[in-house]
């Protein structure tokens, strides 16, 4: 498996937005487990699912993708979009999630997540990124796309910001998988 | 800009709060923003962004808050702060309150001075 969480960038307007959209598939091992069927907490019940079930029950399967893995791929979203601004010159690093607020749409197997980041702030020293991330339903194409999250996220520019400390010359942040990403979404 | 000090204070609690999460009334002028309110290294960044967003302005690396100039032997020996070195702070930190500092410099204790007053002077000084 590869570490990319993206599958397409759809816009990149340099130093100012990124939009990009990565497919849930049932394909991926960690939704299994994200969450396997079985038997509820005692106290709490299971809140998953269309239904949820009682406390002290069998569940079934419920496969949606995790909430902190929706996060990195804005987190790919934005630095890309942040990396581009200097033509992937600066190796960029998240460097803090302000917010990650998620209004409880499920993103299962079958839908496609989409991430609209903004710079709010560019200079030598990194960025601030606002963005949003919603769901897509192939099952119902024209209707509006599903508020998932509202996201703030920094970037630094590491070799500018980390005093003293020296890293290797190439840029081992946005390596051949982005780049390929990038050169076929034909936004290079 | 032309800006009150009350004025100053209340954008720079609003940053403050959207920046580090804290609630309006921890943010008191004498608190400190890295032991009070729990700010980390990257927040500082945070904060410098923010405000140059709320003020119009343009804050420079190390500008507001600079620790690193302890780096040099000549003005911090065995955790303390030299005098040569408070000249050094003083110099660069004009709008930094370090008269109590000087009183028992030591270098654990520099972040103390970096209050949320600091922050609204630095601003003043920055806009005037």
């Amino acid at each position: 498996m590869r570490w990319l969480w993206l599958d397409r960038i759809l816009e990149l307007d340099k130093a100012k937005r990124c939009v990009a959209i990565r497919n849930v598939t049932a394909a991926e091992d960690v939704l299994h487990d994200h969450f396997a069927a079985g038997k509820t907490n005692d106290t709490h019940g299971f809140n998953g699912g269309p239904t949820g079930c009682a406390p002290g029950t069998e569940h079934p399967a419920y496969p949606v993708m995790p909430n902190s893995l929706i996060i990195e791929g804005y987190a790919q979203t934005a630095g890309i979009l942040t990396g581009h601004a200097n033509d992937f010159k600066e190796k960029v690093i998240l460097a803090k999630i302000g917010k990650a607020q998620f209004t409880g749409v499920a993103a299962v197997p079958g839908t496609t997540i989409r991430h609209t980041a903004e710079i709010t702030h560019l200079d030598d020293r990194g960025s601030s990124t606002k963005g949003t991330i919603e769901l897509l339903d192939p099952a119902d194409p024209s209707a509006e796309p599903k508020p998932l999250a509202t996201i703030e996220m920094m970037f630094s520019h590491i070799d500018q910001n980390m005093q003293g400390l020296e890293f290797p010359e190439e840029n081992f942040v946005f390596t051949d998988q982005f780049m390929d990403l990038l050169a076929r979404s034909g936004v290079q | 800009m032309s800006l009150s000090d009350e004025e100053i204070f209340e954008k720079v609690q609003e940053v403050l709060e959207e920046a580090l999460g804290v609630d309006d009334d921890e943010v008191t002028p004498e608190a400190t923003i890295g032991e009070d309110l729990g700010a980390e290294s990257i927040d500082y960044l945070d904060i410098s962004f923010r405000l140059e967003k709320a003020f119009d302005i343009k804050i420079g690396e190390s500008e507001m808050f600079d620790p690193n100039v302890l780096s040099n032997e000549e003005y911090a020996q065995d955790g303390v702060v030299t005098e040569a070195g408070i000249a050094a702070l003083r110099e660069k930190m004009p709008h930094a309150d370090l008269d109590s500092f000087a009183s028992d410099p030591q270098v654990d204790k520099l972040g103390d001075v970096f209050t949320v007053d600091m922050v609204c002077k630095f601003v003043k000084s920055k806009i005037s």
